[in-house]
């Protein structure tokens, strides 16, 4: 399976993406991860305002079957959400990495556990390796 | 190394490119493209299953349609040659063993056909039966059980299309097989059962194969299918499931199980009480006169919210029951759900409530099945 993996980008071992700006990051699921889940079909967004921790859930994402957790790979403060994705949260399984980003947060601290994307790349293809 | 069980059509699955999962201990295919555009494919044209992993039994000799009467709750005296019967079998204590169709074959050989999660368990229960029966009758052998799973391929054809389809590889035109009846026929040269029979809630029909020609019909249909323009594509366990939910019709290991009976699934229609005595008739005519103390409900979100199997379902602060089943219902566009609820709470618009992740999320009670096709007179 070809998953994009785009280098501007770091990750976390539990499929999120961050893309760090300003002392901004926007936050998203990567491409292995709605691929996994399949048809997404509801989204849970965080408050903005919302003060998070790393690891703290920052709202919860629904397929068909499955409902995954998604966490916040940084500390901060939440200063938007993208609410189309609650009309439209297929918007997740068509573009992960662009207008399926789920929350824009003002960073605190980033988390010292995060890869880069080709250190995520390695991760998934050694999980594939495994079935 | 995979200690699960694969069907024949595990290549063809793999080829595909399926997403695979365990299912009731096999390898399943649980979706080829996208759930819900295979759930589309079959409300609006057609779709096929693999579904070799069910169970099925044969149960033969002069006696056995007096086994399976104490077997089974439904009536399969009423049955002729050629016809399928929906039953269940219960515990002495009204309890479901599992939900099965019956189909009667000649007039002293039937085959069962189970849950491939219960297979083993319907088995053993079954030959149990047949040796106490045999006992209390001082009687010699002379019903005959055979666990033919291994030998059988079993596809699904559902869907709008699914006639129109079959009849293309069919001797027969199929149009006057009527609705739970089968017929041996010819499929592209090979000897099948067929039966207009099905779990998504559409026309269509299941087809029973030699385990060895089933490739070979999976992928005759497949090209018949797709060449004549009929939208025909394979789908895996996960629409099968979201397709079964919105038809209303229960899951063994959800809405039915060990400790649940008949009369709180609301399947009562398929007890036959002017029968003799059968396994679990006793509890199931006590619990019948007393009233059931929790029912079946189908349920639709009012918030925002998917009910999941597991979750409580909530009323004025009380927990009244819990979900059996939850999801987006693809043709519907709602979040539904399927639970147990106190009697008392079970009506039609009725204001619940779902606790997910902690919150109670407003939901009310409504008729099942959610969805019903139109049938054309």
């Amino acid at each position: 399976m070809n998953y994009q993996y785009p280098d501007n980008l770091k990750y976390t071992e539990d499929h999120e993406w961050i893309l760090e700006k300003e002392g901004k990051g926007i936050v998203g699921i990567t491409d292995y991860a709605q691929h996994s889940l399949g048809d997404i079909v509801f989204v849970e967004l965080p408050e903005p305002g919302q003060k998070v921790k790393i690891g703290d859930s920052l709202g919860v994402v629904e397929s068909v079957k499955a409902v995954s957790e998604i966490y916040a790979p940084c500390s901060g403060t939440v200063r938007a959400v993208n609410e189309n994705l609650l009309a439209d949260p297929a918007l997740l399984n068509d573009e992960p990495y662009a207008a399926g980003w789920i929350a824009e947060i003002e960073i605190e601290e980033l988390s010292d556990k995060l890869l880069t994307a080709k250190e995520y790349k390695f991760l998934i293809l050694e999980k594939a390796e495994e079935g | 190394m995979s200690t699960r069980k694969r069907t024949i059509l595990y290549p063809q699955h793999v080829q595909l490119g399926a997403k695979i999962a365990e299912f009731a201990g096999w390898d399943m295919p649980i979706q080829y493209q996208s759930v819900i555009e295979e759930h589309h494919a079959v409300r609006t044209k057609a779709g096929l299953f693999d579904i070799s992993h069910m169970g099925e039994i044969e149960v033969s000799g002069p006696d056995a349609l007096t086994f399976l009467q104490r077997l089974c709750t439904n009536d399969l005296a009423k049955m002729c040659v050629g016809q399928v019967l929906y039953t269940l079998m219960c515990y002495p204590t009204g309890g479901i063993v599992d939900d099965l169709l019956v189909y009667r074959l000649e007039q002293d050989k039937y085959w069962l056909v189970v849950n491939a999660g219960n297979k083993d368990k319907d088995w053993d229960w079954i030959n149990e039966q047949l040796t106490l029966m045999h006992r209390e009758e001082q009687e010699k052998q002379t019903v005959e059980l055979r666990d033919i799973s291994d030998e059988i391929g079993l596809l699904a054809l559902q869907g709008p299309l699914a006639q129109q389809i079959l009849a293309s590889i069919s001797i027969e035109s199929l149009e006057e097989l009527r609705y739970y009846r089968f017929i041996f026929t010819n499929l592209a040269g090979v000897d099948a059962l067929v039966s207009r029979t099905g779990y998504t809630g559409e026309d269509g029909f299941e087809l029973y194969l030699p385990v060895e020609k089933t490739p070979f019909i999976w992928e005759k249909l497949l090209e018949t299918g797709k060449d004549a323009g009929l939208g025909l594509v394979p789908v895996g366990l996960g629409a099968r499931d979201t397709l079964r939910f919105e038809a209303g019709l229960p899951l063994y290991g959800h809405e039915l199980t060990e400790k649940v009976t008949p009369l709180e699934a609301g399947l009562e229609f398929f007890i036959a009480w002017q029968k003799d005595d059968f396994i679990g008739k006793a509890a199931l005519l006590k619990q019948k006169e007393e009233g059931v103390s929790s029912k079946l409900v189908g349920f639709m979100m009012i918030e925002r919210g998917i009910p999941r199997a597991g979750y409580p379902l909530i009323k004025d602060g009380e927990s009244i029951g819990e979900v059996t089943s939850g999801s987006f219902a693809p043709t519907l566009g709602q979040n539904l759900g399927l639970g147990f609820v106190v009697s008392k709470e079970a009506f039609i618009d009725n204001e619940i409530s779902v606790l997910i992740r902690g919150k109670e999320v407003k939901a009310k009670v409504t008729k099942k099945p959610f969805y019903k096709r139109e049938v054309k007179k």
